[in-house]
């Protein structure tokens, strides 16, 4: 395995081997757990076989984080331009994006030629989209590059899911706002997901048009032109499911939405977990202070990571957006979730399950100290989060009423 | 004409080609971006983090 080197003035050799080199292939293949289901059909015959990719992602995955535990690799910051380079890491990526094309077309052929329950369809439908949701990692990973062809892969891949205003809008949107309550995309504490969402996806898609308005603007063209890359992302997803419409009829105007809302879901419960809570600061100058290490939650566990190009490795993700996937670092006591990422998704979607698990390590944050003003609280909610969790002054006010009425 | 430097991701707005892409023309000052300015290629660091190169032209 490559042997990464560097010598240092004063530390000396410094060496790194990158012990998920070969696991990286994972990313890129587990789009295709999703086509597992009809594998298993096909040998079956039973149509619970349907379920077998969500039970994967759900379940086995979450039991995996717990078995194979955190990733104690990091690879030295002085080795980092180094990985940087290493082509091969970049060809996983590229090579993702025909695999989420096929997960679709093959789901989307079985459902339009097979003769299956109405059930089945949508279990297959939801599957899709979880798996197209994955195809928006795939997108992100490529869309904060430089190159024209990271960017241009970026856009067909986010075509998938029918989420042509993504990348824009993430890059130049959400890092530029994240923890703070302008972002769409970052959520408040007491804010359930299902409050969530209704800001989330509508906020997204008026702040990348507007990103890309504005741009368009200043280039002097009109914003219904071919330059405009929302659109062009768009035009793929329209031509791909047009003709499977058309190939397929009626059946796919169901599979498709199923499919796309379900993969925009999977971006919304990423982002309502990512930074849930958290605040930046407002200077004096009117800006928020610069996004810090403790400004996004973290899962440093290694299996679902090495399924999503590490993106659970979320903080140092936002310090160095454009830092490749192999290249992100774990700090000590950065805020961290307790499983992974599709652990936590369901704890998400319950809720009472998600305040109880989320509220309490939020407030138990060094920067957070316990005190609500440093938090990103809904509006709406703070006097019931006061009551349960009371300024530290008040705090001692009543203790020290409690000891004068003891006293007494 | 001046280059000035992203200090996270080593993006260069160069005063001379200015950035088609962004819709700012060639011998565009920095000094004249909008205030609102961020990085094109990280959006992390504002305009005034950015560093001036020595190098002209
Ligand atoms: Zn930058």
């Amino acid at each position: 395995m490559k042997v990464y080197k560097f010598e240092s003035s004063d530390k000396g050799q410094i060496t790194y081997r990158d012990k998920k080199r070969y696991l990286w292939l994972a990313s890129m293949v587990y789009p295709l757990v999703a086509v597992s289901g009809i594998g298993l059909y096909m040998a079956t015959g039973s149509e619970w076989s349907f379920l077998a990719p969500l039970v994967f992602i759900y379940g086995v995955s979450t039991l995996f984080d717990a078995i194979f535990g955190v990733d104690e690799n990091n690879p030295p910051e002085e080795l980092v331009p180094q990985l940087e380079e290493d082509r091969y890491y970049r060809w996983l990526t590229y090579f993702t994006v025909p695999i989420h094309y096929a997960v679709l077309f093959a789901l989307a052929i079985f459902v339009g030629t097979q003769s299956v329950s109405l059930l089945s369809v949508l279990a297959l439908a939801i599957t899709g989209g979880i798996y197209s949701g994955l195809g928006l990692v795939t997108a992100h990973e490529l869309g904060h590059k430089k190159s024209r062809l990271e960017r241009n892969l970026a856009k067909i891949v986010q075509a998938v899911p029918a989420y042509g205003h993504f990348c824009l809008e993430h890059n130049r949107g959400h890092h530029r706002d994240v923890a703070t309550p302008e972002d769409p995309a970052t959520s408040r504490m007491g804010e359930s997901i299902y409050q969530f969402v209704r800001r989330e996806i509508p906020g997204a898609f008026k702040r990348g048009w507007k990103l890309e308005n504005d741009r368009l603007e200043r280039t002097g063209k009109n914003v219904w032109s071919f330059d405009n890359e929302i659109l062009q992302s768009y035009a793929i997803t329209a031509v791909v499911q047009l003709a499977l419409i058309a190939s397929f009829g009626w059946i796919m105007v169901l599979f498709l939405a199923v499919h796309n809302f379900w993969a925009w879901w999977q971006l919304t419960s990423a982002n309502y977990i990512e930074h849930y809570g958290l605040l930046r600061k407002k200077e004096a100058s009117g800006r928020y202070e610069r996004c810090q290490p403790y400004h996004s939650w973290n899962a440093n566990h290694v299996f679902s990571n090495i399924l999503l190009f590490h993106l659970e490795r979320h903080s140092d993700h936002h310090a160095h957006p454009v830092r490749r996937y192999q290249c992100l670092r774990d700090f000590p006591d950065l805020p961290s979730l307790p499983t992974g990422y599709f652990g936590m998704f369901v704890a998400a979607y319950i809720p009472p399950l998600w305040y109880r698990i989320m509220d309490k390590r939020l407030m138990a944050l060094p920067h957070v100290a316990g005190d609500l003003d440093n938090v990103n609280v809904q509006p709406g909610k703070l006097e019931a989060l006061l009551a349960r969790y009371p300024k530290q002054t008040e705090v001692s006010d009543t203790l020290f009423h409690q000891a004068e009425a003891v006293a007494a | 004409m001046s280059c000035f430097q992203c200090p996270d991701c080593g993006y260069v707005y160069n005063e001379a080609k200015g950035d088609a892409h962004e819709g700012y023309p060639p011998g565009m000052k920095f000094a004249d971006l909008p205030e609102e300015f961020v990085c094109p290629d990280c959006a992390v660091r504002y305009k005034e983090d950015f560093v001036s190169l020595e190098t002209s032209k």
